[in-house]
């Protein structure tokens, strides 16, 4: 006997050799999401990822409070990463309410969004390890973090939710010493990444496990919509940071950096390889930085948008972080919509992890530089 | 180093050992005496040699040494004591639980951590015990579709398994729980059993993270089990002889390793994989499977299965120490007992004492152990190395390492071994002999 199913359901019908897992959302390799993966034996016949058990709204939370007062909450996403995802906002609200920056807060602002991009990476690189279970990977750069944590919590004042960056440049000025203070751990950091290339990259066992698996093509990486590190392991030379150069980056000297292989190992790569540049842009700022001079443009209280829409977009960790504001002269925004690197990047797991085997699972997933907060804003 | 770690003092540390002598002493005379002689009231007392056995004179028994020490040494030349004590049990779960100190330890110190600092003041010494004791009082959850019976006998037959292998062991001339003539083979079966039990407990929890755990363990360890046997073959060759003494007393002037280095190799390598230590911890992958066959156990059934664990990690290096490093060979290095103790007594002032039943244990045997002690601990650590330097290899690779690679290896070693014995260099009847 067949029982009517209510229109749009169907009886999925599936071979007996197949089992389904639901990996997470209480799942020591999951984040904050869920993959329902089916599996064949060792192999993968699909996969589902199943985000959103974040979401909070933190769009329609932006429409209900003045330009100012949506920054704290617009970092939440990704408190690792503040400095940049408040970034486009910042451009975009000073492009909506016609503020001029001063240039040493370009420079400072610019120092933060690399420091917290090293943060992030860092973070990103410490799970990357112990979910291929290589525990010293992740002590080590958990620990290292702590140096950019210090140097930003010497700049903000707090430890990892910064709300440094605001329209019309940086909540406060440098403090004294900063620059020798920065200077020297950043070139202990770079000491420290290469021994990192050492024990993890130059590995035998993680260059057998993760190279060649996963692989994305150059065309499905554009088809796909990809972006940042994963664009770039695809033999994409995009970064926003060259190509649409945004406050003092043209002014800077740095690389962008592109591998061919589309791998595994080249999506953990490409981010170990740009703290390089971190650092490299991080050493220029502090040196081509104007000494002294004002770090804020005085707003007016509760500026008011004009009727106007505006989309500005920076590179983050994880990717392009896009912000479409558009304003109706009223002092808050009609609608804040977030782009960001996160969630694009889901869209092609279910593309890699097919026919890929169980023990790759880790590998591809967290390479891909999703972080699942994010994604569900 | 943390800035909110307790500053150890020595000072505190003996003072609050007074205040704890002066609680026992305290509380023993307010209550214990009071039941000790409520308790004398109502029992009858012994006669022994014409005087009545009051708790007096079993106190001064006690306290005479020439009364006790040969009680104490025909103690030891019980079977119960070689099994609960010294070989076996006791002896291997005193350096397992060494063994889990040093390793968190020493992986601290490769990751730039400080490890268990506070447990027991002096660099976290008593964290073992504090696991122990918070696995104890941890409730034993029991899935509801899970095989009741065989879910219960998992961690107790994983335990009694490494338990057997411990007793194969020879640590000292003639210390040895078990000495069976075929004690290589005894050791082939007890590995042999590990897999059956890893695939019993996951198909009885009844869960698909401990399925696939389970069916990786059996994988990798029948994979690899092959290359075991094979890897020791070339070491029976040599000595002639399948019993676990025999070939340690074969090894007095060479080491097998120095002869048969591949096989060593190969040897070590089974070892992580039947262990389960990274970079073979696949049945475990908590990234993949959650925590594989071990999913479903919790409390001290999980306490169990880690005991086991490290019991078997004790249990190789041992093998690997007896079979390819000399087991309990080496110069002597231990004094030898003062022998006008023994023949002329202690004097002290104007009292001489004898004691007959010294000394407890001979030179050769603590020498032994020490030797054995050495090694194994080295072998140990060599053992937890590769979880600080290495990831996790993944399914496939671990079955083509363990089909293809190893066992070619292996037989490269036999023929090794066969080549020296035909030359006449070793064996039987050799040049080195």
């Amino acid at each position: 006997m067949t029982t009517q199913l209510p229109p749009g359901m169907h009886i999925e019908t599936v071979d007996e050799k197949i089992m389904t897992l639901n990996v997470g959302p209480q799942h020591p390799g999951s984040g904050h999401m869920r993959l329902i993966i089916k599996v064949d034996g060792d192999y993968i016949v699909s996969c589902d990822p199943d985000p959103g058990y974040v979401h909070r709204g933190e769009e329609k939370m932006a429409e209900y409070r003045n330009y100012i007062q949506n920054i704290p909450h617009l970092e939440r996403p990704v408190i690792h990463d503040s400095s940049n995802i408040l970034y486009p906002y910042c451009l975009g609200v000073e492009e909506l309410l016609g503020i001029e920056v001063p240039e040493r807060a370009k420079y400072i602002r610019v120092i933060a969004a690399e420091l917290n991009r090293c943060i992030y990476i860092l973070y990103w690189l410490a799970i990357y390890g112990i979910f291929l279970g290589h525990s010293t990977m992740f002590m080590w750069p958990a620990g290292d973090r702590e140096l950019f944590i210090d140097l930003l919590e010497a700049m903000s004042g707090a430890r990892v939710t910064h709300a440094y960056l605001v329209p019309g440049g940086v909540r406060n000025d440098l403090p004294s010493n900063f620059e020798e203070r920065c200077l020297r751990q950043v070139e202990y950091f770079e000491k420290r990444l290469r021994e990192y290339e050492a024990i993890f990259y130059q590995n035998p066992l993680l260059k057998a496990r993760t190279e060649g698996s996963g692989i994305l093509s150059r065309t499905d990486a554009i088809r796909l919509g990809t972006t940042g590190s994963v664009l770039r392991a695809s033999g994409v030379d995009f970064d926003v940071r060259k190509k649409e150069p945004y406050d003092v980056y043209e002014n800077l000297d740095f690389q962008t950096i592109v591998m061919k292989e589309g791998d595994s190992y080249a999506r953990s790569r490409i981010p170990y390889l740009e703290m390089f540049e971190s650092c490299r842009i991080i050493k220029d700022a502090l040196k081509k930085m104007p000494k002294s001079g004002s770090v804020r443009t005085k707003l007016k209280p509760n500026p008011k948008g004009g009727n106007d829409e505006v989309y500005r977009r920076v590179e983050s960790g994880r990717g392009a972080i896009g912000y479409y504001i558009v304003s109706n002269n009223r002092p808050e925004p009609y609608r804040v919509k977030i782009s960001v690197g996160s969630f694009r990047n889901l869209i092609c797991m279910p593309y890699l992890l097919k026919g890929e085997k169980l023990g790759n699972m880790p590998a591809v997933y967290w390479g891909l530089n999703y972080w699942p907060v994010e994604a569900d804003r | 180093m943390s800035t909110i770690a307790p500053q150890f003092r020595l000072s505190r540390f003996i003072g609050s050992l007074f205040d704890l002598i002066f609680w026992v002493i305290l509380i023993f005379s307010l209550v214990g005496l009071p039941i000790v002689f409520i308790v004398l009231f109502y029992i009858k007392l012994p006669v022994i040699n014409g005087q009545l056995m009051t708790p007096y004179l079993a106190m001064t028994w006690m306290a005479d040494p020439s009364r006790t020490l040969p009680i104490v040494k025909s103690f030891m030349h019980t079977t119960i004591f070689r099994v609960m004590a010294f070989p076996g049990f006791g002896f291997a779960a005193l350096l397992a639980a060494a063994t889990i100190f040093v390793e968190r330890k020493f992986l601290a110190k490769m990751q730039l951590r400080v490890g268990p600092l506070y447990c027991g003041k002096i660099e976290g010494i008593l964290q073992l015990m504090g696991d122990g004791f918070k696995l104890m009082s941890k409730e034993i959850i029991i899935p509801a579709k899970a095989d009741k019976p065989i879910f219960w006998l998992g961690p107790l037959l994983f335990v009694g398994t490494a338990g057997a292998f411990v007793a194969l062991i020879p640590v000292a001339p003639g210390w040895v729980v078990a000495n069976p003539s075929v004690g290589l083979l005894a050791v082939f079966a007890v590995i042999g059993f590990f897999p059956i039990i890893a695939v019993l407990t996951a198909w009885a929890a009844n869960s698909k993270w401990t399925f696939i755990g389970g069916l990786r363990a059996l994988h990798q360890m029948v994979a690899f089990e092959i290359p075991l046997i094979l890897s020791l073959l070339g070491v029976v060759i040599l000595s002639g002889s399948l019993n676990l003494s025999q070939i340690v007393q074969s090894q007095e002037h060479f080491w097998w390793i120095a002869f048969l280095p591949i096989g060593a190799i190969v040897f070590f390598i089974t070892i992580l994989a039947e262990l389960e230590r990274i970079p073979f911890d696949l049945p475990e992958a908590e990234s993949e499977i959650v925590a594989g066959w071990l999913t479903e156990f919790s409390g001290m059934m999980y306490g169990l299965i880690q005991l086991g664990t490290y019991l078997k990690l004790y249990a190789f290096a041992g093998l690997f120490t007896v079979l390819f490093l000399g087991g309990w060979n080496g110069p002597m290095v231990w004094p030898p007992f003062p022998q006008d103790i023994i023949t002329q007594g202690i004097t002290i002032g104007p009292v001489t004492a004898h004691f007959p039943g010294l000394p407890l244990f001979d030179q050769e045997m603590l020498n032994g152990t020490l030797w054995f002690v050495i090694k194994t601990v080295g072998v140990i650590l060599l053992i937890l190395l590769p979880r600080g330097v290495f990831p996790r290899v993944r399914i496939d690779m671990i079955l083509h390492t363990g089909w293809y690679k190893l066992i070619g290896l292996a037989f490269i070693n036999i023929f090794i071994a066969l080549g020296l014995l035909y030359a006449g260099v070793l064996g039987p009847g050799g040049l080195l002999h």
